[in-house]
C-alpha cells in the first residue's frame, strides 16, 4: 500500500522500508532548535546529567526570540545562559539579537531547515516547516535535550488528515483565512495527534511564505504537524538557501487518510478568530462591531515580507485611528530590512504605527505591545487564549495582515474592501 | 522510593485548559520550579495555589495542556504539589513533557466526566485506577503504551538517553 509523504520522511529517517500510522518509531533528526525559554530548561537537563557534548554542532540552532532584547534581568540571565551554552558546546548556529528574528521564520530563510528533513523544535510552532515539505514538529525541553545529546527522536507514527483546496481565492482571502477556517471547522483538537496535509491547486499556487503561514498554525488544531509536498515553488524558495542537501517526498495516490475534506477556495471569506480559543471563527462581516484599542502586524505566523507588503499597501498615505496602537513587527532581520528598503517602514511610521525589532514581543504576552485589562486587540498572530496578549480580562481577535491593516484605519474589525475597493 | 499511591481532592477544569493559563508567559522569564509554581493555574483560578494541598489532583476535560509547547507548564504543576492530573484526553506536546519529566497523568474520560470538585480521590498508579472515595466507585485509566511505560520506569528520558549513548560508545 501507498505511503504518505510524512510516512515516507518517517520511514527513511528510521531506517525502514515502510511505516504505518500507529507505529512508534526512533528516527534520526536533521535539525534540532531551541529558544530563549525553552532552551535554558534543556541545557540545565544536560549539565545535571553531565552529557558535555551534542550530536552535531552543526545541527543545531538556538536562536533568542521570545524576551529579547532582554525585557528584564531574568529574560537577561536566560539569554545569558544560551549564549554561554552554546560557546561552551560550540553551537554553530546562535542568532544573536539584531542577525537573527523569530526562529521560525529564519530558519527556512537561512536555508537551515530543508525539505525531506525531520526538524524537531522546542516550540509549538516548530511545524512552519512543513511548508518546505518536512516533517517538523514542537516539543518541550527535555525532548530537545535528549535530540541535542543523541540526534534522535521517538515519534508516533501519526495518521493524516488532508485539507484540499481548489479554485481562486477571492481578493482579500489569504492563507491566514484558509488555515483559519479548517480550524474552526475540525475545532483545536480536531487533529490531535495527527499530520495535517494541505493540497490542492488552491495551495500549490500559494508562495513559500503563504505556505508557512498555514503550515505554522496546525498546532492549533492539535496537529502534530502540517505538510505541503514540495513543489517548483518550494525548489526555486530552497535551491539558493540550502546549507546542505536535501530531498523531495510525496504522497502515493494510495496513501491511506483518516479524513479528506474537500474546499472550494472560491467561496472563503476573510475570516477572525474571536476570543478565547482558535477556534471561534466568524466571518469578517459578522464581525464590524467589534471595536479594537490594538493592531498587531507580525510575528512567526503573519510577520513576513509579503505580509508587511500587505499591510503597506492599506496603509500607504493614511493615518491609522487616532484612538489606535499599531504595532508592526518584522519577523526577522533581514525582513526588516527589505520592509526599509522597500518603502515599508516609511510607510508604516508616516501613518502612525511603531515598529518593533524582530522578537515574538506582543504574540506571547511577552513585551513590545501588551494588553491592559481593558483593552481588545486584533492580531495577525496564533492564539486568542486568556491571557495570551496580557491581561486576563483582554480580548484578541486572530485575522489575516490584510484584515489587521484594515481595521487600523477605521478602530473596528474591517474587511480590506470597505476600505479599499 | 518510587510513588505508587496519591490521595487528594479534585479541582476540576473544563475542557481545552491551555498552557497559557497553566503557567503565563510573563512569569517565564525564569525557569526557577519554585517561581513558575507559585503562579501555577493563575489565569483561570487565581486561588488555586493557595486553596489546593500536595497531592490533590487537576481533574479537566478533552485536549489538556493545548498550545504552547512549554515544559514550564508541567513544571509548575508538579512543583505546586499536584498528585496526578486526568483528562478526557491530553494534547500531545504536554502528554510527552509529562512522560519526560515526570508528572503523573491518567487519560480517563469516564472519570473526567464524572468526578466533581471537592471528590476525595486515590489513585493508584500500579494498578492504573482512580477510587472515589466519597462513592467508592472505581475507574480505570487508559494504560501507557509499552514503549513510554519504559521511559516511566528508566526515570524519565533523560536516563533513557544516557542509557542510549552509552550503548553507541
Amino acid at each position: 500500500m501507498g505511503m504518505t509523504i510524512t510516512e515516507k520522511i518517517l520511514a527513511a529517517h528510521a531506517g525502514k522500508a515502510s511505516v504505518q500510522a500507529g507505529e512508534l518509531v526512533e528516527c534520526n533528526v536533521d535539525f534540532v532548535m531551541g529558544n530563549d525559554v525553552t532552551a535554558p530548561i534543556a541545557i540545565k537537563r544536560l549539565r545535571e546529567n553531565n552529557i558535555t557534548e551534542v550530536f552535531d554542532k552543526e545541527r543545531i540552532a538556538l536562536v533568542p526570540s521570545h524576551f529579547v532584547p532582554a525585557k528584564d534581568i531574568n529574560s537577561a540571565q536566560q539569554v545569558q545562559e544560551v549564549k554561554d551554552f552554546a560557546k561552551e558546546y560550540d553551537i554553530k548556529y546562535f542568532f544573536e539579537v539584531g542577525q537573527g528574528g523569530i526562529e521560525h521564520a529564519l530558519l527556512p530563510e537561512r536555508g537551515l531547515v530543508l525539505p525531506g528533513d525531520i526538524v524537531i523544535g522546542a516550540d509549538s510552532h516548530t511545524c512552519t516547516y512543513g511548508a518546505l515539505g518536512a516533517f517538523s514538529t514542537g516539543v518541550g525541553s527535555t525532548d530537545l535535550a535528549y535530540c541535542m545529546a543523541t540526534g534522535m527522536t521517538w515519534l508516533k507514527v501519526p495518521e493524516t488528515m488532508k485539507f484540499v483546496f481548489h479554485g481562486e481565492l477571492p481578493k482579500w482571502v489569504s492563507s491566514k483565512d484558509i488555515i483559519l477556517q479548517i480550524i474552526g471547522d475540525i475545532t483545536v483538537d480536531g487533529a490531535l495527534y495527527r499530520a495535517m496535509e494541505f493540497d490542492g491547486d488552491t495551495i500549490h499556487n500559494l508562495s513559500m511564505e503563504a505556505r508557512m503561514t498555514i503550515s505554522n498554525m496546525a498546532i492549533e488544531a492539535g496537529g502534530k504537524s502540517g505538510i505541503i509536498v514540495p513543489d517548483e515553488t518550494t525548489e526555486e524558495y530552497v535551491k539558493s538557501r540550502a546549507q546542505r542537501p536535501y530531498k523531495f517526498y510525496n504522497s502515493d495516490p494510495d496513501a491511506k487518510y483518516c479524513y479528506v475534506k474537500e474546499y472550494d477556495a472560491t467561496k472563503l471569506e476573510p475570516v477572525v478568530s474571536w476570543p478565547f480559543l482558535p477556534d471561534n471563527v466568524h466571518k469578517v462581516s459578522e464581525s464590524t462591531h467589534v471595536s479594537v484599542d490594538q493592531v498587531i502586524i507580525g510575528s512567526c505566523t503573519n510577520g513576513r515580507i509579503e505580509d508587511l507588503r500587505i499591510a503597506a499597501n492599506i496603509l500607504k498615505g493614511r493615518k491609522v485611528d487616532k484612538n489606535l496602537k499599531v504595532i508592526i513587527f518584522p519577523a526577522t532581520q533581514s525582513i526588516w530590512t527589505m520592509a526599509l528598503k522597500e518603502g515599508l517602514i516609511e510607510i508604516f511610521n508616516d501613518s502612525g504605527c511603531i515598529i518593533s525589532p524582530a522578537t515574538c514581543g506582543p504574540c506571547l504576552g511577552g513585551h513590545m505591545g501588551i494588553l491592559s485589562s481593558k483593552e481588545t486587540a486584533i492580531t495577525t498572530t496564533n492564539r486568542n487564549f486568556v491571557g495570551r496578549i496580557g491581561h486576563p480580562d483582554s480580548k484578541a481577535y486572530l485575522a489575516s495582515p490584510a484584515v489587521a491593516a484594515a481595521s487600523a484605519l477605521t478602530g473596528r474589525i474591517t474587511h480590506p474592501a470597505e476600505v479599499m475597493d | 522510593m518510587e510513588i505508587t499511591k496519591v490521595t487528594g481532592k479534585v479541582f476540576k477544569y473544563g475542557d481545552d485548559i491551555n498552557t497559557d493559563v497553566i503557567i503565563p508567559a510573563r512569569y517565564m522569564n525564569t525557569h526557577d520550579p519554585k517561581h513558575l509554581a507559585a503562579h501555577c493555574m493563575e489565569d483561570i483560578d487565581k486561588d488555586f495555589v493557595n486553596n489546593m494541598k500536595p497531592g490533590d489532583v487537576i481533574v479537566a476535560g478533552k485536549n489538556f495542556g493545548c498550545g504552547s509547547s512549554r515544559e514550564h507548564a508541567p513544571i509548575s504543576i508538579k512543583h505546586a504539589g499536584v498528585g496526578c492530573v486526568i483528562a478526557k484526553t491530553f494534547a500531545r506536546i504536554f502528554y510527552r513533557n509529562c512522560i519526560n519529566m515526570g508528572l503523573p497523568i491518567m487519560e480517563c474520560p469516564e472519570a473526567a466526566e464524572e468526578l466533581q470538585a471537592g471528590d476525595e480521590i486515590e489513585i493508584n498508579f500500579d494498578e492504573g485506577t482512580i477510587t472515589n472515595k466519597s462513592n467508592g466507585k472505581v475507574y480505570k485509566a487508559h494504560p501507557f503504551p509499552p514503549f513510554m511505560k519504559s521511559l516511566i520506569e528508566a526515570g524519565g528520558l533523560m536516563n533513557y538517553a544516557k542509557a542510549k549513548l552509552a550503548e553507541k560508545k
